[in-house]
């Protein structure tokens, strides 16, 4: 291997993770949308049980910081802390990291938790980050 | 005729402001902190006991933007939290704050008469109105407006009569019109709060 190729090399494994922990993040929306299906509400009434969320939804700031919940069913729902009516959509942004913790009926345990992690800062946390979300995306694969 | 050529940039000028400032008015609308409902819906009317003695009735309020809120009086934390960042957000107002009402209706009847209502809000702000009524009549306001609320909660070293309620700790944000515009979840700083309140004073 000649030597320009092992600069070369070098230089490629130091630059990636500098990237990653330095390079800002960019997402193409910051909102995480659910949505209620029309027919929801019947499908309860036949003694259907199911969950359209989970028990726990994790956002985080500067990253996907925005939830979103869409009511497409004929009724209203009650999803998360509010009153969604039909064809309604309820938009709420956070802005500081936390943990929040919701009545929801729509959950079969009745509670939901969002959990809003700070942004990732520059350097190591922000690598950590970039690690964990390749390992989420290559396990999805 | 010697100041023709500068009319049509006057006239520019005056066209790049308003569309300046039409946007900048936009902007600010779109960027509530509050959690959006869209589209909005009219706020449900109702009718209780006003803290004040008279009839409380929400469309009273029309032309003022309404922070709507549900609890009690023996709340330990969360009531008096909410309260007290609406009581300074209220205060940031300054004058725009005679355009903003604060509504806390009880879900707590049972202890929470037209007196104690009275007395509990006017420790954090004279101004804020309070409503109660029958069990009945509070039930219909909570589901019209989606609010939850526990059976009551004992605690076994306290005395009986003492009991706690969970309920939901949110504010509602009712803009000039009557329309249900936006939820503030428990928690938020009173710089949010009067943030929202000038948005929606500003349409």
């Amino acid at each position: 291997m000649s030597k320009t190729v092992l600069i070369l090399l070098s230089i490629a494994v130091l630059a990636v993770p500098a990237w990653a922990a330095f390079a800002p993040i960019r997402s193409e929306t910051r909102e995480l949308v659910y949505e209620i299906p029309k027919g929801t509400f019947a499908r309860r009434q036949a003694g259907e049980k199911f969950d359209l969320i989970p028990a726990e939804i994790r956002l985080t700031i500067g990253v996907q910081d925005v939830l979103v919940m869409k009511n497409h069913d004929d009724v209203p729902h009650l999803f998360g802390p509010v009153l969604i009516m039909p064809d309604q959509s309820f938009r709420l942004p956070f802005r500081k990291a936390s943990s929040y913790l919701f009545t929801c009926p729509l959950h079969t345990s009745g509670l939901l938790t969002i959990v809003v992690d700070p942004e990732p800062e520059l350097g190591w946390m922000r690598l950590r980050w970039r690690t964990s979300a390749a390992a989420q995306f290559a396990a999805a694969l | 005729m010697k100041f023709n050529h500068i009319l049509p940039s006057r006239a520019w000028l005056a066209w790049l402001l308003l569309v300046l400032c039409l946007g900048a008015n936009a902007a600010s609308t779109a960027e509530l902190r509050a959690g959006v409902f869209d589209p909005p819906r009219a706020a449900p009317d109702f009718s209780l006991k006003s803290s004040n003695g008279s009839e409380l009735k929400l469309s009273r309020y029309r032309g003022k933007v309404v922070a709507l809120g549900f609890g009690y009086t023996h709340c330990p934390g969360v009531c008096p939290t909410t309260l007290a960042y609406l009581a300074e957000a209220r205060k940031r107002l300054a004058a725009a704050g005679d355009n903003f009402q604060v509504v806390y209706v009880t879900v707590d009847p049972e202890r929470d008469n037209q007196e104690q209502l009275k007395t509990f809000l006017a420790s954090f702000d004279p101004s804020f109105v309070g409503g109660t009524g029958t069990p009945e009549q509070l039930a219909a306001v909570r589901k019209a407006y989606g609010i939850t609320l526990s059976d009551k909660i004992f605690v076994e070293t306290l005395p009986k009569s003492t009991y706690f309620l969970d309920h939901s700790s949110f504010i509602y944000l009712i803009d000039r019109t009557g329309q249900l515009r936006a939820m503030l979840p428990f928690g938020v700083s009173a710089d949010d709060m009067e943030h929202d309140v000038r948005v929606l004073l500003a349409k």
